[in-house]
């Protein structure tokens, strides 16, 4: 029952992943209607989207936790639903809840996934200690973990993942509900793990994090991949950031905004309130430039922003339509002082 | 993870696995005991889960004794003959419905979508919990026994017989775990699982002759009571403990609960696989 079949064994250059036309019902709810993916070997790919987009429908289906309805989808050039068992063993799923056995200590929890894994006693405790001390819960290792932090729970999670060095990790919002601190040592964490060999297929629900460590972004609405891109592809038919200035004197709005025409080139537009202006900024170099001619004119600012495009802006540009769940509106305001 | 010193060593590619898609028997099994280890550490955690096979057989045992033993036998240590291996067989196999309320909880959880995305035996975490609860099961047939001899059970059957009528009773409990783990896997909360085990398990185990002779019951339920599988598993347990005699009740006993695992291990498996 053991032996290797020579279809099993793949020529190495395969796609990591490779989805057509992924369809999963339920009900009348299509929660994925028809996803195409590619994953290069050895890369981050970011799946973009609201809640309710579909993302973890889809992860579910290649991780095998789910029977897709429609298509069909191969990891590493195995059949997620003909050899099931051989997908599992190339891949490391961190699902958005942590799948970690809340009332054993932290320990416990990766000797008995590494004893499943085929690890001896020896082995698994070994790995254990490794992977503890590599995310930094060395000191927690006895704890139950309901004692845990959010942080804490999470990076459990992804060292459970990691104890059979899979080729392939799922990382399903692997970032959600953490704190800014605790995300930037996550991001860290991934950006290792895809220096050692690993393939990364991540969800998202900011733009930001896709663009930090995506190669390749799927922007995912409705069940349907709406864009697919590297993260400038998908900037550039967003559109720019824009820059924001609150004047001192209401009264200069007409000569600020005649200034921004002449030194950047665009069209600013002014607030209702006269006391905000909105300008597209195209070219960050000029805005020094925009700067001094407002100094010398006079023009007094009490604010300067820039924001970035928020995910809101990249369905609205996509899909024409705003993304559907709320939980972008975090995003809004990402301004700098 | 600021704390990440060495590099992580090279991960094998793909192509370089030596990947299957079955698993094999040995497997199975190393995965089971694996699993059957959690469900221990579990218990070693939460050592309150315990209160069913501790607490209750002592409380169970020294009510029905003080309370019925004068009004059925004339006495406590007439009726003690007579209630230990009534009482045991109902604490045991009542214990049983742990199995299934604790599966149902288990397969909410998150750690179970882990189980279900390792190159694991799909069946493990069932066969391991069902194995980790025949400790259970053990602690509750030590217990009640215990009991019974410090009140002053004298059972004539000696040792060996008195352990050859507690391994029946957990092979027993075994058999019918399988029925409240197939409840478990197909029912929707853990609730309702003790729910509708509690609804089949009071009628047959107090209708039968755990607590009182047969024959003081009226018509139809004295049939009943004398068809109950739970009456042929307390008449042989009390036969082996009193008397030392493996007779006919025992070998039906054994034969009950072979039915019921050809029955309900099969139909478990299945729901289980379907939802694993």
């Amino acid at each position: 029952m053991t032996t290797t079949s020579p279809a099993t064994r793949v020529a190495s250059g395969t796609l990591a992943v490779r989805a057509e036309g992924l369809v999963k019902t339920f009900g009348d709810n299509r929660a994925v209607d028809g996803v195409d993916l590619n994953v290069e070997s050895g890369t981050v790919y970011g799946v973009l989207g609201p809640n309710g987009a579909g993302k973890t429908t889809t992860i579910n289906m290649l991780a095998t936790l789910m029977r897709p309805d429609g298509g069909r989808a191969e990891i590493f050039g195995h059949d997620v639903v003909r050899e099931p068992n051989v997908v599992r063993q190339l891949i490391g799923v961190t699902g958005q809840f942590a799948s970690v056995d809340e009332t054993l200590s932290a320990t416990e929890n990766l000797v008995i996934f590494g004893r499943l894994l085929g690890l001896s006693r020896t082995d698994a405790k070994k790995k254990s200690v490794d992977l503890l001390e590599r995310f930094g819960l060395t000191e927690a290792a006895r704890r139950p973990l309901k004692k845990f932090s959010g942080g804490m729970r999470r990076r459990l999670d992804l060292a459970a993942s990691l104890i059979a060095q899979p080729p392939l990790i799922f990382l399903d919002e692997p970032t959600t509900g953490l704190d800014p601190r605790t995300r930037g040592q996550m991001w860290d964490t991934i950006r290792e793990l895809v220096a050692s060999g690993s393939t990364v297929l991540l969800t998202t629900q900011y733009l930001d994090e896709a663009d930090q460590l995506a190669d390749r972004i799927a922007v995912i609405d409705h069940g349907r991949v709406v864009a697919e891109g590297t993260s400038d592809d998908l900037k550039a038919s967003v559109g720019t950031s824009s820059l924001i200035l609150r004047l001192a004197d209401l009264a200069d709005g007409a000569d600020a905004l005649r200034a921004i025409e002449q030194v950047l080139g665009v069209r600013a537009t002014l607030s209702p309130e006269a006391t905000r202006i909105t300008a597209p900024m195209a070219d960050a170099d000029r805005v020094a430039d925009l700067l001094i001619t407002l100094r010398e004119a006079g023009i007094h600012l009490t604010e300067m922003s820039v924001q970035k495009p928020t995910l809101d802006e990249v369905f609205l540009t996509i899909t024409g339509a705003p993304a559907t769940a709320d939980a972008d509106s975090e995003q809004k305001t990402e301004a700098l002082a | 993870m600021t704390t990440i010193t060495a590099t992580p060593t090279r991960i094998v590619p793909a192509g370089e696995r030596d990947l299957h898609n079955r698993t094999s028997v040995v497997q199975t099994v190393q995965n089971t005991l694996t699993m059957a280890y959690r469900g221990l550490v579990k218990i070693r955690r939460t050592p309150e889960q315990l209160i069913d096979v501790t607490v209750q057989p002592i409380i169970f045992t020294l009510m029905f004794a003080y309370i019925f033993g004068g009004a059925i036998a004339g006495g406590v240590q007439d009726y003690l003959p007579a209630l230990i291996p009534g009482i045991l067989v109902q604490t045991v196999i009542t214990t049983s419905v742990v199995t299934g309320v604790q599966l149902r909880e288990d397969m909410d959880k998150g750690v179970f979508d882990r189980f279900r995305s390792l190159p694991i035996a799909r069946i493990a975490p069932l066969s391991g919990a069902l194995l980790a609860d025949t400790l259970r099961y053990a602690i509750a047939t030590t217990i009640t026994f215990v009991v019974g001899f410090l009140m002053g059970y004298h059972p004539a059957g000696g040792v060996g017989s008195i352990v050859l009528a507690g391994l029946l009773v957990i092979a027993s409990a075994w058999a019918i775990s399988w029925i409240f783990a197939f409840f478990g896997v197909i029912a929707r909360t853990a609730s309702s699982v003790q729910g509708i085990s509690m609804l089949v398990l009071f009628p047959l185990t107090f209708l039968s002759n755990a607590y009182v002779p047969v024959d003081s019951l009226p018509g139809p339920l004295a049939w009943f009571a004398s068809v109950n599988p739970i009456s042929h598993l307390v008449t042989a347990v009390r036969e082996l403990a009193n008397n030392g005699v493996w007779g006919t009740d025992a070998w039906l006993s054994l034969l009950g609960a072979a039915v019921i695992v050809a029955i309900f291990a099969p139909l478990t498996v299945r729901a289980y696989m379907r939802k694993a």
